[in-house]
């Protein structure tokens, strides 16, 4: 009797990329229904915007290289890589640029690189770095979270003010935007004034900026389940989150008024988003264990100094993306030592 | 502007006088990348390629005479390995060149004569013999380069490929067909 | 399951484990082939009997066709010092010698050894038993080892009477006996150990005589409790030996010799070294019993316990086999295949090999037959990229960096991936099974070791062919510089010849003229010979007769092998 010989292993692999980038999806949900909830339809249609554009474009671009398209898109990274940058967008941005950021993340960063897997830079944060740079107006338009709103928009209103930039009739930007959290605090250190006085305004909460420090509870859950589903390993969130609380701790030990408690700094802006979801991007990210727990620590300490003495109020992005470059030298300085042999390999 | 001009024309110079210096400073007789070339060839001395061995195709490739795809025993490998060690893009195997399957020289024994023209053909003295005496070639030197066909009178020479073996058996790169390694191959 | 050790049996003192890096927790699926105890099979209609059943060199034919050989007659011999020997199973004839597919993945055919059984089983005169081995010298015991044509039965088949020998330089402390058995659906040994636990506890015993070891570590993994209740049975009749079950967390590989070796001793076995270094070493329980039956009972290698098991295997059982019973046989002799049969693995799922066909014999290295389902074994489709997950890095029990290899292999750069000891791999199959874009990494890494190898081997053979090639350049270069400096001189001497010379006797100028011309004949026959084939046409009668001898005898032999080669020109090697 003839059989066709294959390979081994010859058992049902565990594991496949798809099912890893659902589980990706199904821990961002409660971040992303949260963020919803606070700040508005906005949120959810930026993040269809970017699905429907990623999907698209990674499909053209499979055409274009003359390849299947299927089991690409079928792996769902494209689609990770969209929700993780539509979260990240004000919610009444313009659909042309969320369109414009997903497109750039996905053909250039992505595919221009080779696809999923040869990409050195981060794709969703590369795109939130241009649209940053590029509509500096636009992407600092946030919206003040539900609880100190005063104009909140219904879904269809969204998606009339996101396609056509036209607000509903009595409305102005002004009137419906506010600052973020982290936008709020420089300003106003900036000004001079003391913690203990900007902390008297109504965006802070009891550890962090109101909706926001919700918004991180539950990344931090979503976190948590990866983990526990073996997707991401503790060394690059531990370690980005602990590198920037210590820091933080530091800075705030020696001037608590010039200096927000390292509370802040966790449960404001990206940071639990960035620790969990996207400072953990495989592809991107350094690889062995130490080199994990060198990444992630240089992020956290990153964001510190970007968010105090930088120019952009949130740092996630930038931060991520200038590890990313460090990332293949950490790699071959941080090789473990191999069985049987005696000290780190001499390269 | 001018200035600019004058500065960038400044620096051009200085560090063309600097490379020149450094050119006759460090120059070096002969060419190391000679020897470096030969011994990334099979070392069949077939002729092949159009030089008289593989020295001669290693001069002409470090003098740029010959391109590095004329090698037709070593094959994909030695241009990978030419291409890698001198820093050029690989390019496909010389067309006039024909896909060789690794052979060994056998001598029929019924019909030698025992003239040792092949022997006196042979550039790995594989042959061994002696005048009017029964000449044979020793498969473990014999390199496959068939110099040794042409000057046999009686053409008693013919070429075998080398049984695959289980001992030489090499896994095939898992490519297009992934982890298929065929079905029941020949008994 | 009911074990029978005795609750008020001592409990052995907890002894300090280590671990080794990585690892996986697999579905153990064995519970499927240990319902029955081994059953031993039917004696086939012929046996195949491959040359090569083991590392080293090929074995040496001792048998023709058509000869009669008994059961335990060595039919083959060792060839050097790493080879082992081979026995006929049963006796029977010897119907051919010839080449016949052999369990290797590329399906290629080797020499083997056909016999018919006669069904007679009758033995061949053995060597005595030795019941009382304590009191002779280990080299003899080796010898009877050696005899017996053992080799290690766990897989890797390396001749254990090579094994058993490290030499005064490398005293032995320790003799592990691996009863871990950590692949998936393997069970051979588990029942070995449950049902013959002493001979198990025997072989141990002769090796650690012949090693001089202080002390045996028989290192079992916690999934197998009657088992190690077996073991700990058939110790508890023997006295107070330096033996000692160690149980081991159920984890793959602990199996692996050197992950054995640190999850019992704490040592690490350093690269490119073997266990006999550190004064360890380890064999198979199978082995154990096999040489306890060599030395008490004068019995060579002739069967095995194989485990036939999977989804697609209609009973699933272990068997104790006669080796060179061809695998389709043994099936059908053992219930059969199930209809759902997608692929037949010999070994297990991590690192058995695919076989093209059942048709191959089991060899002495033969421990599982797996018939899988495409549930149990499905295609996993073509491999996607790469996505740097670190996963293979995380499980590899050798700290290596598969991804690195990977990425090497497949840019077919042989010397960095070298630096990243791909040598020092074991193939274990973590990386591949854990890799959630199904690349098939254990592929890649034995396609770069093959191709090294084999560029390796064309690198001697180029440096051999221009030593060559050199050698004879330089060789035609002296003989014309010879040539030349002997026209030289034959010109000078002519030119002297011809110059009158007052004085000279004329009996000198006759002498000199002989000389001459005698020079200029041979001169004249040499240049002849060398353009001109054999010249026949003036051969003396009594030169013809023997020329005529001559040839019927090569005609003779032509059909065998070569005519003995003349000695080399000129110092050739």
């Amino acid at each position: 009797m003839d059989f066709r010989a294959l390979s081994s292993p010859h058992a049902a692999l565990p594991s496949r990329v798809n099912q890893v980038m659902l589980d990706v999806i199904l821990a961002l949900a409660p971040g992303a229904l949260a963020m919803t909830w606070y700040f508005g339809w906005g949120v959810a249609v930026n993040m269809g915007i970017a699905a429907l554009t990623a999907v698209g474009s990674e499909a053209l671009v499979m055409r274009w290289r003359g390849k299947p398209a299927a089991p690409v898109v079928g792996d769902l990274s494209a689609l990770v890589t969209a929700l993780l940058l539509g979260i990240c967008l004000p919610p009444l941005l313009p659909w042309w640029i969320t369109a414009l950021g997903t497109a750039f993340a996905i053909v250039i960063v992505k595919q221009l690189y080779g696809g999923l897997g040869y990409n050195p830079f981060n794709p969703a944060m590369a795109g939130y770095v241009l649209l940053l740079i590029s509509y500096p107006v636009q992407m600092t338009n946030w919206l003040p979270p539900s609880m100190l709103n005063t104009h909140p928009l219904g879904l269809g209103d969204t998606l009339v003010a996101t396609f056509t930039g036209h607000l509903p009739a009595g409305l102005t930007w002004d009137s419906v935007s506010g600052a973020t959290p982290l936008d709020e605090m420089r300003t106003r250190l900036a000004m001079h004034q003391m913690i203990s006085e900007i902390r008297q305004s109504p965006l802070w909460g009891s550890f962090g900026a109101r909706g926001w420090e919700w918004v991180g509870n539950w990344y931090l859950l979503g976190g948590l389940y990866l983990l526990w589903r073996r997707v991401i390993t503790w060394q690059i969130p531990v370690s980005m989150l602990g590198a920037l609380t210590l820091v933080a701790g530091l800075f705030w030990a020696l001037d608590p008024q010039t200096h927000p408690f390292p509370a802040f700094h966790l449960f404001s802006g990206g940071a639990m988003l960035g620790a969990f979801f996207i400072a953990t991007d495989p592809v991107t990210a350094s690889t062995t264990r130490k080199g994990q727990l060198i990444y992630g620590a240089g992020i956290g300490v990153l964001v510190y100094i970007i968010r105090t003495w930088g120019g952009y109020p949130d740092a996630i992005a930038f931060s991520v993306l200038l590890m990313n470059i460090a990332a293949p030298t950490i790699d071959s300085y941080t090789q473990p030592r191999v069985f049987g042999h005696k000290g780190p390999r001499s390269d | 502007m001018l200035t600019a001009i004058l500065t960038v024309t400044a620096l051009a110079l200085a560090f063309g006088l600097l490379l020149g210096y450094a050119s006759a400073r460090f120059h070096v007789e002969g060419d190391p990348i000679v020897a470096k070339i030969d011994e990334l060839l099979p070392q069949t001395q077939c002729g092949q390629c159009g030089f008289a061995g593989c020295r001669p195709y290693a001069e002409a490739i470090a003098s740029g005479e010959s391109e590095i795809n004329r090698c037709a025993p070593g094959g994909e490998a030695t241009i990978l390995s030419l291409a890698d060690l001198l820093g050029r893009d690989p390019v496909p195997m010389d067309e006039s060149l024909a896909a060789k399957v690794p052979s060994l020289a056998v001598i029929d024994e019924h019909l030698c004569i025992g003239c040792t023209l092949c022997l006196q053909a042979c550039p790995v003295d594989a042959i061994l013999g002696a005048a009017k005496q029964m000449h044979t070639v020793i498969a473990s030197e014999c390199t496959g380069c068939e110099l040794c066909l042409p000057p046999c009178p009686v053409d008693c020479i013919r070429m075998e490929p080398i049984p695959q073996e289980i001992r030489t058996w090499r896994w095939p790169f898992p490519g297009i067909a992934g982890r298929d390694i065929g079905v029941s191959a020949a008994a | 399951m009911s074990s029978t050790v005795s609750p008020f049996a001592p409990q052995p003192a907890q002894r300090r484990l280590w671990q080794f890096p990585g690892g996986l927790h697999l579905p153990d699926n064995k519970l499927q082939s240990t319902g029955r105890p081994i059953s031993p099979a039917p004696l086939p209609p012929r046996l195949i009997l491959p040359l090569q059943q083991h590392i080293g060199a090929p074995s040496e034919l001792l048998v023709k066709p058509g000869e009669q050989v008994l059961k335990g007659q060595q039919i083959a011999r060792a060839k050097g010092y790493v080879s082992a020997a081979l026995h006929a199973p049963t006796s029977g004839r010897v119907s051919a010698i010839g080449p016949h597919p052999v369990p290797h993945p590329s399906g290629l055919s080797a020499p083997c050894i056909h016999i018919e059984t006669d069904g007679a089983e009758e033995w061949a005169e053995l060597p005595p038993p030795l019941p009382d081995f304590e009191q002779i010298e280990a080299a003899t015991l080796r010898e009877r080892i050696r005899w017996a044509g053992l080799v290690g039965l766990g897989g890797a088949a390396f001749p254990s009477a090579v094994k058993l020998n490290p030499g005064p330089d490398q005293p032995i402390h320790t003799l592990i006996l691996n009863g871990a058995e950590c692949e998936p659906y393997i069970t051979c040994d588990d029942m070995l150990m449950r049902e013959r636990a002493d001979e198990v506890i025997a072989g141990a015993r002769v090796l650690l005589h012949i090693l001089g070891a202080d002390r045996c570590l028989i290192g079992v993994e916690d999934n197998k409790p009657e088992a190690i209740a077996a073991l700990r049975r058939a110790l508890q009749g023997a006295g107070t030996l330096p033996i000692e079950v160690v149980v081991i967390p159920t984890l793959y590989p602990s199996g692996g010799e050197k992950q054995l070796i640190r999850v019992l001793t704490g040592r690490e076995v350093p690269s490119n070294s073997i266990p006999a270094q550190i004064g360890v070493v380890c064999h198979n329980v199978g082995t154990a019993a096999a040489a306890a039956d060599a030395v008490l009972h004068g019995r060579p290698l002739i069967s095995r316990v194989v485990t036939l098991t999977g989804a697609a295997m209609a009973e699933p059982q272990n068997r104790e086999v006669l080796i060179g019973t061809p695998a389709d046989w043994l099936i059908a002799a053992s219930g059969g295949y199930r209809p759902e049969l997608a692929r037949l693995v010999l070994g297990g799922p991590m690192m058995g090999i695919s076989l093209h066909t059942d048709g191959i014999p089991l060899t002495k290295g033969a421990n599982c037959l797996l018939a899988t389902s495409a549930a149990e074994s499905p295609h996993p489709g073509p491999a996607l990229a790469c996505i740097r997950c670190g996963a293979c890095a995380r499980c590899c029990p050798v700290s290596l960096l598969p991804q690195q290899l990977y990425w090497f292999a497949r840019a077919r750069d042989f010397d960095r991936i070298q630096d990243y000891d791909l040598f020092d791999c074991i193939e274990c199959g973590c990386c591949a099974y854990v890799c959630p874009s199904q690349i098939p990494l254990v592929q890649y890494y034995r396609f770069a070791k093959t191709e090294i190898w084999a560029q390796e081997e064309e690198k001697r053979k180029a440096d051999r062919a221009r030593r060559r090639h050199e050698a004879r350049v330089a060789r035609l270069e002296r003989l014309e510089q010879e040539r030349k400096s002997r026209l030289r001189k034959r010109k000078e001497e002519l030119s002297e010849g011809t110059a009158p010379s007052s004085g000279t006797a004329p009996g000198a100028h006759a002498k000199k003229a002989a000389i001459e011309a005698a020079m200029r004949r041979v001169a004249e026959k040499k240049s002849a010979e060398a353009v001109a084939p054999a010249n026949t046409a003036e051969l003396t009668e009594a030169q013809s007769r023997k020329i005529e001898a001559v040839k019927a005898r090569r005609r003779g032999t032509a059909q065998g092998t070569e005519p003995a080669p003349e000695p080399a020109e000129d110092g050739e090697p």
